[in-house]
């Protein structure tokens, strides 16, 4: 079973070492291996389990157990303090260019969810921050991909630019920026067909593309059930094109979510919104605390801690 | 397959660094599933089995355990009978039910399936089962138009289970040989859209005894520990019979699959490696454990 029976675990480890003023290596060495599996489970990155397992544990040997916890639950606290302060800020914020209109350029791998995320972005703007945005269909490769993206615009009222699927995707970006200025567009939002990180052309496709329209914002879209190679995937990205943040899909299902981990780790990108649905109004600002928990697998435990 | 032939193998590299078999084999052996996504509780399972098997037969040279190890692992993906071929009716009509989570490859399958039955010599027919998101049936056309085969469609919004009973009807009618059914991606937590989905079940059974014949979930390579989850919840609404394991053309290597068999017994029975109509296999276990253990050389020029 799967995630099942973690907090439990953890309780019971957590009863075997009370009673204690100053949390022990051994108490750490025991709660370490609990917290690694549970790490592990969420599909937070082998290698970035690692470190943090050693980091946490440096910081957890030798603390002051507060009066309320045991030792194990202090540990617990400090993990999940360090959990969120690496997950980072809440930054909510889409880049605002001076001089108008800010491009926002969507990349990520195949299904992620580029398209979707574009319209609930652009409706967000539009919606909370009073911006005129266009999305621009620079998908020439999935099938129906226009389509789909005229649909939303469509079902939210918004423009749609193409140029249908025989113009290559750097002059569809270029064109749409220049309508964007023609009609007083404060945002454009490009969007890109989904690849591989290891795919040379289409790679250096969007380098074109980066190269043409100078986006003030390339957004990585990852979905946030995405396993051990969200690392490859994030790293490979950001060095080929230089990410700015990242959105995290797909969120209200039951995964959880280690992929927002790993990706902080090795990239150090902001995560900016999360997806939570299908619907054009289903994206929320990323909250760190809320992210570490879920992570954790372990609500209960830390709403006890919290309260201590 | 680009991504496979260019590979080392990761066990080989491994037998080489290590003397002896020893904790510290076992942990590196441990890192290199895990970090292949076969998640932690089968892994941990695996391990045990290999340091019972070392100790048993007194193994303490790597390369020995080597052939043992890809061995154990094209085993648990070759447990139970079947064979992970489709089950096509050689005698009347067969439906396929495909299902999965957002995003994973569901209608693209459907399109490289129904160009591989064509090219089978079966008449084949498509029904437009995802009614929910923006332009999925216009999709599903432009891939009916690429493998040559019809689309049995409502408008969007329309009931999927009316739509998939009125292309039973037409299946029926032009006396077709394999009906493939899309289906919105759902994530498996959300109930409604799962009765939804048990609904559209239903009206096949009710229409076609025995029917259908296969229900495909499809998962995608990237996701980790969740699709053990798709697989269970899935399972349980709509009695999966076989796997499709998509995008495995990427770095993922779709190790849950290996978790989702030892525990669920649901076989893989193809792959998808890209996104042009030609790139769908059947599922090949030995290949996918050598697979799992290997790694590209961009990988491998970074650790020299
Ligand atoms: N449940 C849920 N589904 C989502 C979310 N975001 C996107 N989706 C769904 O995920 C699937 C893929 O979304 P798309 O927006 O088409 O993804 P994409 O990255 O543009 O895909 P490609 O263009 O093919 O690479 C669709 O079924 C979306 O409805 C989310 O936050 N939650
Ligand atoms: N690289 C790669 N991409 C794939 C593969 N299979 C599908 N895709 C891509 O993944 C994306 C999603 O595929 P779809 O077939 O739309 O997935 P779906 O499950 O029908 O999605 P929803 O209907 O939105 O739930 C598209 O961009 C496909 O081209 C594969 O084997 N390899
Ligand atoms: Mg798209
Ligand atoms: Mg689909």
């Amino acid at each position: 079973m799967a995630f099942e029976g973690l907090a439990d675990r953890l309780q019971s480890t957590l009863q075997k070492i009370r009673g204690k003023g100053k949390v022990e290596e051994a108490d750490v060495k025991v709660m370490m291996r609990e917290v690694r599996l549970a790490l592990l489970e969420a599909d937070v990155n082998f290698k970035v389990v690692k470190d943090f397992i050693k980091k946490v544990s440096e910081r957890a040997v030798g603390q002051d157990v507060l009066k309320s916890l045991t030792p194990g639950q202090q540990v617990v606290k400090v993990v999940n303090e360090e959990l969120t302060a690496l997950l980072g800020g809440e930054q909510s914020k889409i880049a605002s260019s001076g001089r108008p209109p800010t491009v926002v350029m969507m990349v990520g791998l195949q299904g992620a969810g580029k398209t979707t995320t574009s319209g609930k972005l652009a409706n967000h703007l539009r919606k909370k921050h009073n911006k005129k945005p266009l999305m621009a269909a620079a998908d020439i490769y999935r099938p129906a991909a226009i389509k789909q993206l005229e649909t939303l615009g469509k079902q939210l009222d918004m423009p749609v630019f193409s140029l249908g699927d025989q113009v290559s995707p750097v002059e569809i970006a270029r064109q749409a920026v220049q309508k964007a200025k023609e009609d007083h567009n404060d945002y454009v939002f490009i969007d890109t067909a989904g690849r591989l990180h290891i795919d040379e052309n289409l790679m250096e496709e969007l380098k074109q593309v980066k190269e043409a329209v100078k986006p003030d914002e390339i957004l990585l879209v990852v979905d946030s059930m995405t396993g051990q190679d969200a690392v490859n995937v994030a790293e490979s990205f950001n060095e080929q094109l230089g990410l700015t943040g990242v959105i995290l899909t797909k969120l209200d299902g039951d995964t959880r979510g280690g992929a927002a981990l790993s990706i902080k780790a090795v990239t150090g990108l902001p995560i900016k919104f999360v997806g939570l649905g299908e619907k054009m109004d289903a994206l929320e600002p990323f909250h760190p605390d809320r992210m570490a928990s879920r992570i954790l697998g372990m609500g209960d435990v830390l709403t006890l801690i919290e309260k201590a | 397959e680009k991504t496979r032939s260019s590979f080392t193998s990761k066990v080989n590299d491994l037998v080489k660094r290590y003397r002896k078999v020893d904790e510290d084999f076992f942990e590196e052996l441990e890192e290199i599933m895990i970090g292949a996504d076969v998640g932690v509780h089968t892994v941990l399972d695996i391990i045990d089995d290999l340091k019972d098997l070392a100790r048993t037969k007194n193994i303490q040279d790597p390369a020995e355990l080597k052939s043992a190890i890809s061995e154990k692992l094209a085993q648990m993906l070759h447990k139970g009978d079947s064979d992970g071929t489709l089950n096509i009716q050689s005698d009347g009509m067969t439906v396929i039910l495909f299902v999965g989570v957002n995003g994973v490859g569901k209608t693209t399958t459907i399109g490289k399936l129904a160009h591989q039955l064509k090219n089978d010599g079966k008449s084949v027919l498509l029904a437009a089962g995802d009614t929910f998101r923006a332009g999925a049936i216009d999709q599903l056309e432009v891939w009916g138009q690429r493998a040559g085969v019809d689309v049995i469609k409502h408008q969007e919004g329309a009931d999927p289970a009316a739509v998939v009973y009125d292309s039973i009807k037409a299946a029926k009618a032009r006396n077709v040989d394999v009906l493939l059914c899309d289906t919105a991606g759902r994530l498996q937590n959300k109930v409604n859209l799962m009765n939804e989905l048990e609904k559209v079940k239903r009206v096949i059974e009710r229409e076609i005894p025995g029917a259908p014949h296969e229900v495909l979930l499809v998962v995608d390579a990237t996701t980790g520990q969740n699709a053990m989850n798709q697989a269970k919840t899935f399972g349980q609404s709509t009695d999966v019979t076989g796997l499709v394991l998509t995008k495995l053309d990427g770095t993922a290597k779709g190790g849950i699959v290996l978790a989702i068999r030892h525990e669920l017994d649901i076989p893989v029975k193809l792959v998808g490696l890209g996104e042009k109509i030609d790139d769908l296999q059947p599922f090949d276990p030995d290949q996918f454990v050598y697979g799992l253990f290997s790694f590209n050389e961009e990988e491998e020029e970074e650790q020299e």
